[in-house]
């Protein structure tokens, strides 16, 4: 919906929650508020605004500022509204004469140490200090300018998305106090006293960059002034109008007001009113989208014969009529099963749906994938077989009722920082937490946070672990019998405590296996049980695994055995990587199942979509993947279409895929930049980023919200528009003129979206799955009276070492992840500031294995695995387990993923990311396949040229 | 089929039989590989690893073999 520019509405301070009502009179105007409400709250709440300058509804009140003064009947003095809780038949007056007069006395001073530039300054018609002075009606000051001031303190320009200016500082700590409060990162701080205050990031001797600042841009969105503010506002202006959508990053999902002049985003403001953030950010949504309009995109679609040619740029319809043409001309001679597409968890639901269904229906066979293939499809796998459904079971705000947290195998603080803020606000409340990791994740310590215990488990070998802790759990009698006798299946579950009662399930038993002390086990394992609501977040260090599905039923057994389903504060939580990882999975992208996670060998759903499709769908499971690459190196698989995925650079064993890449006869890539992918294909279709195109996403919460267009999508066309027309030279007209009318089609044929229209998004804003005649506003948390399948199944999770291990020959073992500043294969933010922090990927170190291999701090490293070598550059780390590396995989040239192997998730297929064995020594000079990439990359990068010279 | 592609499903076969190993009803234990393979096996790599267990199979584990058997017996060739 576009809104023209406002701010958005501020109440002052928090609200309450509370059954106790508490009825007052302010200004005359009487109203009832939660006890608890403070009088600047209530009285915004009846529509008068009190000024402020340091209190706001983010942050709790702080009484600085002596600006909200008030007056009350039977009180002595002026008390601060924002510090004043409401009492029954209170009387308030918020506009005297007195108070007045007091206001703008302090609004004088403040004031007098203030530059008189408002005409010129970035935050002119959007400052609370310049509102607050008409507020108070200031026309004149009386001290002059000339005393003791500020005006002459230098600017900090060192953060590339925001500027600190202390001579316009009213030190109302603001920024300070969103820093603890809201990111919990406690990089600011009030410096001297007095007059002498000031508000300093890290030590004295620091500056923004080299201080502990996560760029979150909390202290910017809470500074009152322009002491905070956006480079982007400094150079192009405040917004005139503003449109809500959701962030194209991590699987958080976080609401944003994209902040707009004409066509061009000034600004990302974190949204308030979004479920999923509450109004807070990461660097990444936040500040790094300026690689939408990077003059790296291609916007006319291009064709070539074969990848050693110049691209050509074409029309869309000579490109979608080539396209298509090759891929029918592939089924022609190779059959119809010698195609297939590639989705992406970066694009809406609506774009994956279309692409599934063109797939089904013009290809005629079940070959489509998406990218949570190689990240959370064991979460698919293993909460559907013991829950009921591919989910988590909570929304991000249940952690606020959490006792005790585990975190397993996620790194949340860099992964998915805005629930990590979330988190960390919990356990300084006093929450329990536990780490599984093989690393010191920044969780482990952080500020006013110590985890109670650090597992850190040998790479490859959490099954091991979490059985531990369920041997233990089932041994010291721990288990919920009530719960479990009432809600779960008996013999799985009796099978299943047989099972892990065996003695070679004990800590001590599995202590060589996964080298934890088993006493910390043991901790833990009473810690997880005692709750009473003990919560469970995992990421990719769970599902990247050869056991990766197992390990997660492991993880719904612990849940299950101790009762931690189906209220606030508990359950399972996968946190997804990617912001639809969730959505894409939800629509049917795999191969095996329909939308809502229906077999396709299910004759009854799929006559369902036979007459809505007027088609006749294949029963068969089509290739996933690591098949498609298989069966294209075999000579079977000839012609791929992959939207807004780069399997190249994110896939493992890259050699392989690009053996693959090269085998065949038409690849088809449809992304906003020619990625490494696109280096392959025959056909590019310019994709449109999240900023130019109306949807969906839904993430790791199961929340749906909308995405919003703000700009015309820079090739003339919407992703969804692209599939449809493409599915239409092949032979299938689609008809939507809108992807609301995706939607419906969505909601017609899968029962957990059957209540999701736009229209029930506008009127809620999101929706969290199922919504349905049972759920109509949708469902936070599952599983509250009965599993979705009905009972909870156990399952007997044997632990089955993976065949990558540590040797002779590759001592070390890998594991891969990414980092707060960049995002999956970096191809957004490697286009932004973002680099500036992260400009590389590094191979972390223990200074042990340091010390063994000769490696220094910054030395070159090769890095070789049975796969394949690469070279990084070394980082010691006391992060590391001694005999673990790690590095990210962000960047193209690093490689990483020429290292990683083939093995995958036995159930799923879901590649072994985690558990790489390597060795690594000192070198000067790139690898073979580096010097090989940088010779591709300069040949396509002036084939590309050829196109735009021509 | 190159060597690769077949030893990665023959491979994907023997690590499903491994993660059966635990159940000590054979009959269990091969339908539910059976079953697996059946439900996210494309056709051609099912074919293709029937091929192989046609002309030797020496490389399969014994409950993905027995698996393998069932499902080959219940597709047509």
């Amino acid at each position: 919906m576009l809104q023209y520019y406002q701010p958005q509405k501020d109440f002052g301070t928090p609200a309450r929650v509370s059954d106790q009502l508490v009825t007052l009179t302010i200004d005359g105007v009487t109203l009832s508020v939660p006890e608890g409400t403070s009088v600047m709250r209530a009285a915004a709440e009846a529509g008068i605004k009190v000024p402020r300058l340091c209190a706001t509804d983010q942050l709790e009140a702080f009484g600085s500022c002596r600006m909200c003064l008030v007056e009350i009947e039977g009180r002595k003095g002026y008390p601060a509204s924002c510090t004043t809780p409401v009492a029954e038949g209170m009387v308030v007056r918020t506009q005297t004469e007195p108070v007045a007069k007091l206001r703008r006395n302090v609004m004088e001073l403040y004031i007098s140490d203030h530059p008189l530039d408002c005409l010129t300054c970035a935050a002119n018609g959007d400052c609370e200090l310049q509102d607050t002075a008409g507020e108070v009606g200031l026309r004149t000051v009386r001290y002059g300018f000339e005393g003791a001031n500020h005006l002459d303190q230098p600017q900090d320009t060192s953060n590339p998305y925001f500027t600190f200016d202390p001579s316009k500082c009213i030190v109302c700590s603001r920024c300070v106090r969103a820093c603890e409060d809201i990111q919990g990162t406690f990089a600011l701080t009030i410096e001297g006293r007095g007059f002498d205050s000031k508000v300093s990031a890290g030590q004295a001797t620091d500056n923004f960059m080299s201080s502990e600042c996560v760029s979150c841009g909390a202290c910017v969105a809470a500074c009152p002034t322009a002491t905070l503010t956006e480079n982007s506002i400094i150079a192009l202006g405040t917004p005139e109008h503003s449109v809500v959508t959701t962030c194209a990053y991590c699987g958080v999902g976080c609401s944003f007001r994209a902040d707009m002049r004409g066509n061009t985003v000034v600004r990302m403001t974190p949204n308030k009113e979004g479920r999923a953030n509450e109004g807070h950010a990461c660097v990444k949504g936040r500040f790094a989208f300026g690689y939408a309009t990077h003059k790296d995109r291609i916007t006319t679609p291009m064709i070539r014969e074969s990848i050693d040619q110049p691209w050509r740029e074409v029309s869309w319809d000579e490109a979608l009529t080539y396209a298509a043409g090759r891929l029918k001309s592939i089924q022609a001679k190779y059959g119809r099963n010698s195609v297939g597409a590639i989705s992406s968890s970066r694009c809406t639901n609506e774009e994956v749906w279309l692409v599934q269904k063109m797939v089904r229906a013009a290809f005629g066979n079940n070959n489509v994938d998406t990218c949570a293939r190689v990240c959370h499809s064991p979460t698919g796998y293993g909460l559907k077989t013991t829950l009921g459904e591919s989910a988590g079971t909570q929304e991000f705000a249940s952690v606020a009722h959490a006792d005790v947290v585990v975190v397993i195998g996620a790194n949340p603080t860099d992964g998915h920082p805005v629930f990590a803020s979330r988190l960390k606000q919990r356990l300084r409340q006093g929450a329990r937490l536990i780490v599984v990791d093989p690393r010191r994740i920044d969780l482990v310590k952080t500020p006013h946070i110590q985890a109670d215990y650090h597992l850190p488990v040998r790479p490859g070998t959490n099954v091991a672990l979490i059985n531990a802790l369920a041997h233990v759990i089932v041994t010291e009698g721990l288990v919920d019998e009530e719960f479990v006798a009432a809600r779960c299946e008996h013999d799985a579950f009796q099978a299943w405590r047989d099972f892990i009662a065996d003695p070679r399930h004990s800590p001590e038993a599995t202590a060589e296996i996964t080298g934890v002390d088993p006493e910390q086990v043991r901790g833990a394992a009473r810690l997880y049980a005692q709750g009473p609501n003990s919560a469970i977040y995992y990421g990719l260090g769970v599902t990247e695994h050869s056991q990766g599905s197992t390990a997660v039923m492991g993880i719904a057994n612990l849940a299950m055995a101790t009762g931690n389903v189906g209220r606030e504060g508990v359950g399972v939580n996968p946190l997804r990587g990617q912001n639809n990882v969730q959505g894409s999975c939800d629509m049917g992208s795999f191969p095996h199942e329909l939308p809502g996670y229906r077999h396709i060998s299910d004759e009854a759903t799929r006559s369902q979509f036979d007459a809505a499709w007027n088609v006749t769908l294949d029963s068969e499971p089509g290739l996933r993947i690591p098949n498609m690459f298989d069966a294209a190196l075999d000579g079977h698989f000839k012609g791929l279409y992959c939207q807004g995925e780069d399997i190249v650079q994110s896939d493992p064993n890259t050699q392989h895929v690009q053996a693959a890449m090269r085998s065949l006869e038409c690849l088809i890539v449809q992304d906003i930049f020619l990625n490494e992918t696109a280096k392959y294909a025959h056909v590019f279709l310019p994709g449109s980023s999240f900023l130019e195109k109306n949807g969906t996403f839904t993430n790791a919460e199961r929340r749906i919200s909308r995405v919003r267009k703000v700009m015309p999508p820079l090739g003339g066309m919407e992703d969804w528009q692209v599939t449809m027309a493409l599915s239409e030279k092949l032979g299938y007209p689609m008809h939507y003129s809108h992807p609301s009318e995706i939607m419906d089609e969505i909601a017609r044929l899968t029962p957990t979206f059957h209540g999701v229209s736009y229209e029930k998004l506008e009127e809620l804003g999101s929706i969290q799955w199922p919504c349905n005649d049972d759920a109509e506003l949708g469902t936070p948390t599952m599983h509250v009276d009965e599993f979705v399948r009905g009972k909870g199944h156990f399952v007997v999770t044997e632990y089955v070492p993976t065949e990558e291990r540590a040797s002779r020959r590759f001592p070390l073992l890998l594991t891969t992840g990414r980092i707060l500043t960049q995002y999956n294969v970096g191809a957004q933010t490697r286009r932004t500031a973002n680099s500036a922090w992260h400009p590389e990927d590094v191979l972390e170190v223990h200074p042990h294995d340091a010390e063994e291999y000769g490696i220094r701090d910054g030395d070159w490293v090769g890095v070789q695995s049975r796969a394949g070598d690469t070279v990084l550059r070394a980082k010691i780390s006391t992060r590391m387990t001694p005999g673990v590396v790690y590095t990210t995989f962000h960047h193209p040239f690093s490689g990483a993923n020429v290292v990683t192997t083939e093995n995958s998730d036995w159930a799923t297929n879901c590649p072994e990311y985690k558990v790489t064995a390597v060795r690594i020594e000192r070198v000067t000079s790139p690898s073979s396949w580096q010097q090989r990439q940088r010779e591709f990359a300069e040949q396509q990068a002036a084939l590309l040229a050829a196109a735009r010279s021509s | 089929m190159s060597g690769t592609s077949l030893q990665n499903n023959i491979r994907m076969a023997n690590q499903i039989a491994r993660n059966f190993e635990f159940e000590q009803d054979e009959e269990k234990a091969v339908a539910a590989i059976a079953t697996h393979i059946q439900r996210f096996w494309a056709p051609l790599m099912r074919e293709k690893i029937f091929a192989y267990l046609r002309e030797d199979g020496s490389g399969l584990a014994p409950r993905a073999r027995q698996a393998l058997e069932r499902l080959m017996e219940n597709e047509p060739a």
